[in-house]
């Protein structure tokens, strides 16, 4: 399609993987028969009423959603302006996000007939949510994590192996999401015969950035039917913090199509976006080709991937998904950012104000949602996607600050 | 085929045809342990018994390789190799050596900084003949290997034991040079764990095309290199020798007086292996 205004933000990726310049499947030739068996299975599964109804059932009664939609009665008072509403995906199981996109995954495994997981993760909450998934159903689960981020997500090792996965600490590299992700894609193409890979967000080959967004929709199509029983309108704006992206794929592509919602994500600025330590991969970065997909990467002038920075783990990682740098070049989504400190200033600032401690990645939403919220009206409806649950950060917080008293 | 679409890889791997034995495919990675020793392996390379050298160009995060190349490629990055510099020696081995086919061997997004257009003609220039990018499948060729082919140069594309029937020819349409089988699912370095099973692999790969089958992963000495000439046009030989090279570094990881012969001596060994080999007349 080469029409010069688009109808719609929602029908990629195109058969090929892209979205506009984005996506792809940029793998080592020994997966690419994977790839095409996975999106083959997707396929069939997206289109058996059987399927939706297991995913219905488990969302249900396992997961426990539909998560609330909470109006954020004194952070609204506080900031004096919009009001804001939190989707509430930290109280699922496992304690956030994740475990949307993990239930879809391993019911397609199954189908597969796939006996062993193996997933990469950053803060952990992927990892969890993949071992509590494949404890559930009896599949062996094997964790890549970063060696750096074993030592600052220490309770999630611990949930992982108590739930009988292996956590293998990856010790190339910077030691953090993407050589976590690396060490996968290797075991991958070691253990082609028996394995599923579960991407915890919505980047990697196609199909994984489409697939892994489908799972996470369920978050914004909850919130949609929520706000208009609530307020009988949709929201004026939408916020959500980006790693990959995959908690704000999933709030924003329902609501893409309708032109008058302000769409804001978040990306982690570390020290700030001119220390050059960060990880906001749209305002700092360049297309180009890593994990599978052409996307925005922090990169040096050859082509050399650099490390990202930020307080959080879960949003560590040099790059993003494709549907997001598509959405930023086409300037559908506003992308902005939040440093390490004034997530931490959010961070606590939620737990005084709403009794709800904020994972560190959600922390970097709210922080600009404060300040967004303040110089909005009073009748401006704002959602907030609260992706995860803080008790994972609160070590890395202390630290920060210094100890609690 | 005319002369004047021969490259110096089909000349090359005619001309090995001809003494009856298989091709010995050497690769070492740009830069690995510093530009300067770096250069000093490669031209010492075809007298050691190179038929064809790969050249990597180093990348931090290459997703289908193992413990010993990736620490290769992170020696010469620290040593201040990149793109630019791959090609310049590329350009200076060329000075001294006008036949030894060389490949650039590697992964996209370096060269899609570079620029596709600007690499082609650099690395044209420089005398490079082929080019292996290991996350670009036919899937992608609209990329880099069409241009590549346009621009003159070959495409070396790999296949492995996930590759069907069905998949093959799709992988060998755009396929110049040789076809590279990779002999295990897994990174470089693995093990191969039945040899028997590569004769087969590579009469499967020989029904569909008439180009010659290169054979890599798990080459680590003249046995195992004999085993695999048995069967194959070309034996390729990767991580034994940056073994053998991180072997012959000081504690810091520099280069000593031995590195260079290290390797070459890796390269002697394998060599011997491949030629004790007679394979039949072409």
């Amino acid at each position: 399609m080469s029409a010069p205004t688009l109808n719609s933000f929602r029908t990629g990726p195109d058969e090929t993987g892209h979205f506009g310049l984005f996506g792809g499947r940029f793998v080592a030739e020994t997966l690419m028969p994977l790839i095409l068996e996975l999106e083959a299975a997707y396929e069939a599964a997206k289109v058996d009423p059987g399927f939706a109804s297991d995913m219905a059932s488990y969302l249900a009664h396992y997961v426990g959603r539909p998560s609330p939609l909470y109006f954020a009665e004194r952070l609204t008072e506080h900031c004096g302006g919009a009001k804001i509403y939190l989707k509430r995906d930290e109280l699922n199981h496992t304690g956030a996000h994740k475990v949307n996109n993990v239930l879809g995954q391993i019911l397609l495994a199954r189908r597969m007939g796939k006996t062993r997981i193996i997933a990469e993760t950053g803060a952990g909450q992927h990892g969890v949510a993949t071992a509590t998934l494949c404890a559930r159903f009896g599949l062996q689960c094997i964790v890549y994590m970063g060696a750096v981020d074993v030592e600052r997500q220490k309770p999630n090792v611990f949930r992982m192996k108590m739930l009988g996965a292996e956590v293998v600490p990856v010790q190339s590299g910077s030691k953090t999401l993407k050589d976590a992700m690396n060490e996968a894609l290797r075991d991958w193409v070691t253990n082609v015969e028996n394995t599923f890979y579960c991407i915890g967000t919505v980047a990697g080959p196609h199909p994984y950035p489409a697939m892994v967004r489908d799972f996470q929709c369920v978050i914004g199509r909850e919130a949609r039917e929520q706000m208009l029983e609530r307020e009988g309108r949709l929201p004026n704006s939408l916020i959500a913090a980006i790693g990959g992206g995959s908690n704000a794929i999933g709030l924003f592509h329902p609501f893409l199509d309708d032109p008058g919602i302000e769409i804001y994500g978040v990306e982690a600025a570390g020290h700030g976006l001119s220390s050059g330590l960060h990880a906001a991969s749209l305002t700092g970065g360049r297309p180009g080709v890593l994990h599978g997909n052409r996307t925005y990467l922090l990169m040096n002038d050859d082509g050399q991937i650099t490390d990202a920075h930020s307080i959080s783990a879960g949003l560590d990682y040099p790059g993003i998904g494709p549907e997001h740098s598509w959405l930023h070049d086409v300037g559908r989504v506003n992308y902005i950012s939040a440093t390490d400190e004034e997530a931490l200033n959010a961070f606590q600032m939620m737990s005084r104000l709403e009794g709800i401690i904020p994972a560190l990645e959600p922390a970097h939403a709210i922080a600009k949602a404060v300040e967004i919220a303040a110089k909005k009206p009073k009748d401006h409806l704002m959602i907030v996607n609260l992706c995860g649950r803080g008790d994972k950060d609160i070590f890395t917080v202390a630290e920060h600050l210094g100890g609690m008293e | 085929m005319t002369e004047a679409t021969t490259t110096r890889i089909d000349r090359r791997f005619a001309a090995v045809r001809a003494q009856n034995r298989a091709a010995l495919v050497t690769f070492v990675m740009a830069g690995d342990p510093d530009p300067e020793t770096s250069l000093a392996i490669v031209k010492a390379l075809p007298a050691a018994g190179a038929d064809v050298i790969e050249i990597g160009m180093p990348f931090t995060d290459p997703m289908a390789d193992g413990p010993s190349i990736q620490a290769a490629g992170l020696r010469a990055l620290g040593a201040g190799m990149s793109l630019r510099k791959t090609i310049a020696l590329v350009k200076a081995f060329r000075e001294t050596d006008a036949d030894t086919p060389i490949i650039l061997m590697g992964y996209y997004n370096p060269i899609y900084i570079y620029g596709v257009d600007r690499f082609l003609l650099d690395a044209r220039a420089a005398g490079v003949d082929g080019l292996i990018v290991v996350d670009l499948p036919p899937e992608e060729d609209e990329e880099l290997c069409v241009p590549a082919l346009t621009a003159g140069l070959n495409f070396i594309r790999l296949a492995t034991p996930t590759t069907d029937e069905k998949r093959l020819p799709k992988v060998l349409t755009n396929t110049s040079g040789f076809v590279y089988y990779v002999a295990v699912t897994g990174i470089t370095g693995s093990a191969i764990g039945d040899y028997a099973k590569i004769g087969d692999a590579v009469a499967r790969i020989k029904g569909h095309t008439h180009l010659p089958v290169a054979v890599g992963f798990g080459v680590k000495n003249a046995d195992s290199a004999e085993t695999i000439a048995r069967s194959a046009d070309g034996v390729v030989v990767g991580t034994a020798l940056v073994d053998a090279l991180k072997g012959s570094l000081d504690a810091s990881g520099k280069a000593t007086a031995g590195t260079v012969e290290a390797v070459a001596a890796k390269v002697r060994e394998v060599a011997s292996g491949v030629r004790r080999v007679a394979k039949a007349a072409a």
